[in-house]
């Protein structure tokens, strides 16, 4: 075990990560803007936009962000915590102006919700409502009481001053797990709740942090959300079914399938789908940029565990484990054929037919063709028909 | 060239065996048609696998084989100076019109996405690497030059008065100065495309089979089209001499076949000493039905030369009819193994032509016979009754 010398410290090639620079994630100006880039690129536009990008997350005046926690776990919380492109800290201290957040915010109680009234009144009409987690509604929402109010009362209060609201997490997309049957506080979605409003929803259990992170960068930077699908999540995210981009998409066009935890085809790294792998049902980016930051192939179906819909209504929480995907793009047939089956179209009756009556045609016109020329060749003076010409060439 | 010893036979256009090819004509329509309108799969077993069919191999490959009667006779006659074989070369020369034209059309069918063939013309896309492309512009070219090639017999046809209106005595005089110009490129172009055809197999690899497979494809692709031109003129002659009563061109035929017999011996010498240099005989006698189509094949293209080889057998007219049958489809056969039967493609592809498919190769080639039938009762080919050589 190596210990981290002053030397190293004063020379700034390693940075001690309990200090304020080292806690921002050692950002130097070179590193944020390969960031900015980073994100532009995950957006799926121009690398130019990364300095627009950059411009925005640095102007003065940050933009201020209000987040809501309803019926959740802080799970969506817990994984921006481990944003490490940047980290969180570096996007609530230096991006964006967090002027509440449950578990977050270094106040508490009466004072934590006085600042949260004080932020709202500065800033009507300019800040973002971020919302975890679904919305009670059954018995006027006293499921969920925050500072003596049903949530559903402070999220429909609050969303009237926002520019942009948000809801990460399945929970806020479309209800998520306090929604599933048989939904004893009817939670509801964020969008359920604020009829006439736009919703960004962001669904994913936890969700990619980067999907979040990318999207408030996108509206910092062009005062608009990202180009959004039907059901309002943002198209560069969810545009495409898991099933699409996954890298074990050749062995499921191939018909290798594991069949069972540690069986051969599931230590091979085989398709997932027969042991209820919903990626051929659900939206999302998961294969193509991973979770946690660890590298390739860092995502529930590529450390063998099918994936079970998270991101999708009606799909995660919803549907059995096990249950097989209902695949949207094409099914595959309950037994694959070997790779060296017979392919193509063989002989018809009718081609076989046809090629047999050439044959008899040319054998026949040979044969009669053949029997007259025995004639001339016995100086015979008689000249057969003329009949010998047709059909053959 | 033009002695005018050629005439046109006359007789009705409209006979029975007209009849009979045309209704095959109609059917092979209908399935083009439908091939335009619903496309290929339609019509046709072609596949992933099996990208080349019946329409390439039988009506181009084949086809423009047949058709090399009026290249093979023109090498004879214009290049080697024998000029006793020029009373065959206009019917010879119009075979060679009809199968390639025909081909042509064949092309026009199996492309996938035809309306993008004028493309092959843009010296800007030109792959001046590819095999193909040099088949496509050289037949292209072909065409043309036999079209001009077989333009005097039109401008014979034609009433003065109306060649005098429209200046084309003019033109006949160009043709007849520059005529040398397209019988050289009349030579040279099917000997490129001839054994280009060939080449396009050393793509092929391991999916053809080691016995056809080998470096010298182009080579016994050119010198068995030309043993096929040789054959078809023979096979043209006897037949519509038969069949029209016409006088015998036996002594000629008599010394072309013996032309023939020689590149076939060529040939053979060519393949077999390739197989034994490659150490691949053995495979003709492994019993599979690759070495069972090499061995029907060898005995057709060997069976011409034993016949033909003496004087006294090479006079026998059935005995000649017999050995040009077997020379033509020895060519046939050995163009369609090394196309279709003796390639495997792997991975379990199969292919079998289907019968709309085979109807349009049949619609082609009975086009083909009609078309030749119409030409030569209206157009001065056949060299005339009156004079007989020899």
């Amino acid at each position: 075990m190596s210990f981290v010398d002053d030397i190293d410290l004063a020379s700034g090639t390693v940075r001690n990560p309990d200090s304020h620079e080292g806690a921002l994630g050692g950002l130097t100006r070179r590193e944020f803007l390969k960031y900015c880039t980073g994100v532009a690129a995950t957006l799926g536009l121009s690398s130019f936009m990364g300095l627009r990008i950059a411009q925005a997350a640095t102007a003065p005046q940050r933009p201020p962000v209000i987040w809501l926690s309803a019926q959740e776990c802080t799970g969506c919380t817990e994984s921006l915590l481990r944003a490490y492109h940047p980290t969180l800290e570096t996007l609530i201290l230096d991006m964006i102006s967090l002027d509440y957040h449950e578990a977050l915010c270094s106040g508490a109680g009466h004072q934590a919700e006085a600042h949260k009234a004080k932020s709202m009144q500065e800033n009507w009409g300019k800040y973002v409502l971020v919302v975890d987690g679904s919305i009670p509604t059954k018995d006027g929402g006293v499921y969920c009481m925050v500072a003596g109010k049903p949530i559903l009362e402070t999220v429909r209060e609050v969303a009237e001053g926002a520019a942009a609201i948000i809801g990460i997490g399945s929970c806020a997309s479309w209800g998520g797990i306090p929604s599933s049957d048989p939904n004893p506080t009817q939670a509801k979605s964020v969008q359920a709740v604020l009829p006439g409003k736009t919703v960004i929803n962001i669904p994913g259990c936890p969700p990619n942090p980067y999907n979040f992170l990318s999207t408030v960068l996108h509206l910092l930077t062009f005062g608009k959300p990202p180009e959004l699908d039907m059901k309002n999540r943002p198209r560069f995210a969810y545009g495409r079914l898991i099933h699409e981009n996954c890298e074990r998409r050749p062995h499921f066009d191939a018909g290798r399938f594991a069949l069972e935890y540690g069986d051969f085809g599931h230590r091979q790294g085989w398709c997932l789908y027969k042991i209820g792998c919903k990626g051929p049902e659900t939206h999302a980016n998961c294969p193509a940029i991973g979770f946690g930051d660890v590298g390739e192939g860092n995502w529930p179906v590529g450390i063998g565990h099918p994936c079970f819909g998270c991101t999708e209504q009606g799909i995660g929480f919803t549907k059995p484990l096990h249950a097989l995907a209902d695949v949207k793009t094409f099914s595959p047939p309950t037994a694959f054929p070997a790779v060296n089956s017979p392919k193509g179209k063989g002989v018809t009756p009718a081609a076989a037919a046809i090629v047999a009556g050439i044959a008899g045609l040319g054998v026949g016109a040979g044969a009669m063709a053949l029997r007259g020329m025995q004639d001339e060749a016995g100086k015979s003076s008689q000249e057969t028909s003329s009949s010998s010409s047709s059909g053959q060439h | 060239m033009s002695e005018t010893m050629h005439r046109p036979l006359g007789g009705p256009i409209l006979t029975k065996p007209f009849a009979i090819l045309g209704l095959f004509v109609l059917i092979g329509g209908y399935f083009i048609l439908r091939r335009f309108l619903f496309g290929m799969a339609d019509v046709s077993h072609m596949s992933n696998g099996y990208p080349i069919g019946t329409w390439v191999v039988l009506d181009v490959v084949i086809g423009t084989a047949f058709g090399c009667g009026g290249f093979a006779l023109a090498l004879l006659v214009y290049i080697c100076n024998r000029h006793v074989y020029h009373p065959l070369m206009r019917p010879a020369l119009l075979g060679g019109v009809f199968g390639y034209t025909l081909a042509g059309l064949a092309v026009m069918i199996d492309l996938g996405r035809y309306w993008h063939a004028f493309n092959l013309l843009m010296p800007w896309y030109a792959q001046i690497n590819s095999v193909i492309f040099e088949v496509a512009l050289c037949v292209m070219a072909y065409i043309t030059v036999l079209w001009i090639e077989f333009w005097p017999a039109f401008l014979e046809r034609m009433p003065p008065a109306f060649k005098q209106h429209f200046g084309l005595h003019k033109f006949q005089a160009f043709l007849r100065r520059y005529m040398y110009v397209f019988i050289g490129l009349g030579v040279l172009l099917p000997t490129m495309h001839q054994s280009s055809l060939g080449s396009v197999l050393l793509i092929m690899g391991s999916k053809l089979s080691p016995l056809w497979y080998t470096p010298w494809l182009p080579l016994l692709f050119l010198s068995s089209a030309l043993a096929m031109g040789y054959g078809v003129v023979m096979l043209e002659s006897t037949l519509v001499q038969r069949s029209f009563k016409l006088p015998s061109e036996a002594a000629l035929l008599a010394k072309l076949s013996r032309v023939a017999a020689g590149l076939l011996a060529l040939f053979l010498v060519v393949r077999i000493g390739d197989l034994l240099a490659r150490g691949q005989l053995g495979l003709a006698f492994a019993g599979d039905r690759y070495s069972f189509l090499f061995l029907i094949e060898t005995a057709l293209f060997a069976a011409p030369i034993v016949i033909l080889v003496s004087r006294r057998r090479c006079a026998n007219a059935r005995l000649r009819f017999l050995a040009t049958i077997s020379l033509l489809a020895a060519g046939s056969l050995y163009r369609l193994d090394g196309y279709l039967l003796a390639i495997d493609p792997g991975n379990g592809w199969v292919y079998f032509p289907s019968a709309p498919e085979l109807m349009i190769t049949v619609g082609v080639v009975c086009l083909e016979i009609m078309l030749y039938l119409i030409f030569i009762k209206t157009l001065p080919v056949l060299h005339g009754a009156h004079k007989v050589q020899q």
